[in-house]
């Protein structure tokens, strides 16, 4: 049966040597390489959600009388949009199931993505031959970033409204251009006419998925063809020679368990935790708002961004040249991308090492990378906590506003202590182990002598 | 008369009640000693002398200007004349009053004093002149849901959050609604506490106050979480949460489960 399929398929199609050079391909050995694989597999259940969920959803601004099964709504009126996922939610067969498992499968996709680049990173997996493979992840981070932002925003309920009146006002805060701009994008001031709602919807469930679904083959193709870089701990493992694990019989079977995994955690999230309950948030109306909005965790570092900085424009005379959104929304994420874009270049030229590698390192290995990058992140994630800030004062009483000063300061002193504790730790490190080999180097020799000696003096005894 | 009768009482035992007030922990509060023997309104009379008066006012006309008590307090506090029974109810039914630090925002704990003593103070308040306000008797079972949703977005869910979970505004903590009773709910719409405005009747009805009270006991007490568990119905910070706490560290868990060296 396998055979005469094989035979069917190959007299076709001539692909048996490329398939039994697939199988045969070199997977490393090791469980951090699996975390893009999470990523992957989230994406495969966020599109096979996503088309139920387009089977039911009305991209539309108009308005309607809610009168589905939903008691405290029936009556108001509400878009198209927000009643269809309403209906979604409480009338379509597994549709509620489904919105949850799509929106926790995207938590868990950004998170993924976020821990395969931090292993990537920090053991250089992106030094050349690997930069473009890099490069490819980060654009691939930015598209689901945006592609998050418009899922969650096209429903038009109370929360996502207040999320697209910030992001109108970052477009807007665009110095020079932003006016135009976000009118171009609304169709007209905020909340925009009614080919917004389309185009946040060509773009989500169709623009974006494709670019990203696009970027992560390439991403996929550029990693197979320069093969995986590897740890030295690898036995055998060097610049030159690849060590790991054939697809067949080893990682197929680990990769469809991974898959399975994935897939069972998120239906199991979207079967039992509620995640963005809109039917508690309501429809949205301009006017409208609600305290302790907030955006989904991947935007935190934004809105935690947009509250930190101080409260001042550019102006020249009576013109706003940039507006302060700008400083925090717009500035902000472009410097991350471009340092994170820009860093296997950066290395390349100031730490004076241009050649290939396919050995990783390990983060004390390279004392300075692995510092400005736990100062980096840290960075990152201190700004990301202050977008919280008001939580904290609800849960623990911490006074707002001393939050804010504190996390100003905080997010230039901690980065800075984080950066020189790193170094002195990787350099501690690696001296004690270099310790360690010169001990054992001289315990061997010693032992050798002895040896010797004892050599000697057997042969010494011998001819008496 | 007998206002004046009371006031002469009311200064006698606040003189007598200081020396105890002076012996009792700041934060304590101070009863007459043969307590359940009083008629009501003379233990409203004296409880009020012992304990709200430093601030108040020994007549409850309030007092503007601070000033030091034995108690260590900085009095200073509005007249309570002609704010009537709504008033003197929510504010000990809260725990919001007596407060031991004038210039803190009042926070809900257990009431300081027991139920027939705040009975009590409500009667005696509420007996100052000009009268003021009855408890309010708010009926939600008639009101509308999606009325009141919809009053509720309008006018709460700036501060108090859209499933009323509490939030921060400029100067405050706004407290979530999950304790407040419905009485609780309308006398605060009317009175406004700390620095949440207050409401008249002409901006909000008795009837869509009976609205706006059912839809905020619904999200608050009962809410609607048709999706699972609720992780506090706070939006997306919990769900991040979630994500990390939960998903990435279970799938994390997997990998390196599933990862482990093979033995080639």
């Amino acid at each position: 049966m396998i055979r005469q399929t094989v035979h069917f398929l190959d007299s076709r199609t001539g692909a048996v040597p490329f398939m039994r050079k697939s199988l045969r391909y070199i997977f490393p050995d090791h469980w951090s390489f699996l975390l893009g694989e999470i990523a992957l597999y989230a994406f495969i259940v966020l599109v096979g959600t996503g088309v139920y969920l387009t089977l039911f959803f009305e991209p539309s601004f108009a308005e309607t009388t809610y009168t589905g099964s939903y008691k405290p709504m029936q009556g108001l009126t509400m878009s198209e949009a927000y009643r269809s996922a309403l209906d979604l939610s409480f009338d379509v067969t597994s549709g509620l199931l489904m919105r949850q498992a799509h929106h926790w499968a995207s938590n868990i996709f950004v998170a993924a993505i976020v821990l395969h680049l931090l292993r990537v990173f920090f053991t250089g997996g992106f030094r050349k031959p690997r930069e473009l493979t890099w490069a490819l992840g980060l654009m691939m981070l930015f598209a689901s970033l945006l592609e998050g932002y418009l899922g969650y925003s096209m429903i038009d309920d109370l929360l996502s409204g207040i999320g697209l009146a910030i992001g109108y006002g970052v477009v807007l805060s665009v110095p020079v251009v932003g006016a135009d701009l976000a009118l171009g994008l609304w169709g007209g001031p905020f909340p925009g006419d009614a080919a917004w709602e389309s185009r946040m919807y060509v773009a989500h469930v169709f623009l974006l998925p494709i670019l990203i679904g696009i970027l992560m083959a390439a991403h996929l193709a550029l990693v197979a063809s320069r093969h995986h870089a590897q740890f030295k701990s690898a036995k055998r493992a060097t610049e030159r020679k690849l060590v790991g694990m054939p697809a067949y019989p080893a990682q197929v079977p680990r990769s469809i368990g991974l898959l399975f995994a994935t897939a069972a955690l998120i239906f199991l999230l979207g079967g039992l935790v509620q995640i963005n309950p809109i039917w508690q948030w309501g429809p949205f109306e301009v006017a409208q708002g609600t305290n302790g909005a907030q955006p989904d965790w991947y935007l935190g570092w934004l809105i935690g961004s947009l509250r930190l900085v101080p409260g001042f424009d550019v102006t020249i005379a009576d013109y706003n040249l940039i507006p302060n959104p700008f400083w925090g929304g717009a500035l902000f994420p472009i410097i991350v991308m471009a340092v994170l874009g820009a860093w296997p270049w950066l290395e390349r030229r100031f730490g004076g090492d241009s050649h290939s590698h396919n050995i990783l390192d390990r983060p004390r290995d390279v004392p300075v990378r692995t510092a400005f990058g736990v100062a980096f992140f840290t960075w990152v994630a201190l700004i990301f906590i202050a977008g919280s800030a008001d939580r904290a004062t609800v849960f623990f009483g911490l006074d707002y506003e001393a939050q804010v000063i504190f996390f100003r300061v905080a997010v230039i002193v901690i980065p800075l202590v984080a950066f020189f504790t790193t170094r002195r730790i990787c350099r501690e490190l690696k001296r004690s182990e270099e310790i360690g080999f010169d001990q054992e180097r001289a315990e061997e020799e010693a032992e050798e002598e002895e040896e010797a000696q004892e050599a000697e003096r057997e042969k010494e005894a011998a001819p008496a | 008369m007998a206002p004046r009768r009371i006031l002469l009482a009311t200064a006698v035992t606040a003189l007598v009640l200081a020396g105890a007030a002076y012996a009792q922990p700041r934060s304590g509060v101070v009863r007459p000693p043969d307590e359940a023997r009083l008629p009501l309104r003379e233990l409203g009379s004296q409880l009020y002398a012992g304990n709200c008066s430093a601030c108040h006012g020994i007549d409850g006309s309030g007092q503007r200007v601070p000033r030091r008590t034995t108690e260590g307090i900085e009095g200073q506090g509005p007249s309570l004349r002609g704010v009537g029974a709504r008033s003197v109810d929510f504010y000990l039914r809260t725990g919001y009053m007596p407060i031991s630090e004038p210039e803190e925002q009042p926070t809900r704990r257990r009431p300081l004093f027991n139920e027939r003593e705040i009975r009590a103070l409500v009667d005696y308040v509420s007996s100052l002149p000009p009268p003021g306000p009855p408890i309010p008797q708010p009926h939600p079972e008639r009101g509308n849901l999606a009325e009141g949703y919809e009053l509720f977005v309008e006018h709460c869910a700036g501060c108090h959050q859209a499933t009323a979970q509490g939030g921060v505004t400029t100067g405050a903590r706004v407290p979530p609604l999950e304790d407040a009773s419905a009485v609780q709910i309308a006398q605060s719409v009317r009175i406004g506490p700390y620095l949440m405005p207050k409401f008249s009747e002409r901006q909000i009805s008795d009837e869509e106050l009976d609205s706006i009270i059912a839809y905020a006991e619904l999200v608050s007490k009962r809410p609607p979480d048709e999706g699972g568990w609720g992780i506090g119905n706070l939006g997306p910070v919990p769900e991040g949460m979630v994500t990390w706490w939960l998903g990435a560290v279970v799938l994390v868990l997997v990998c390196v489960l599933i990862g482990r060296r093979l033995r080639a």
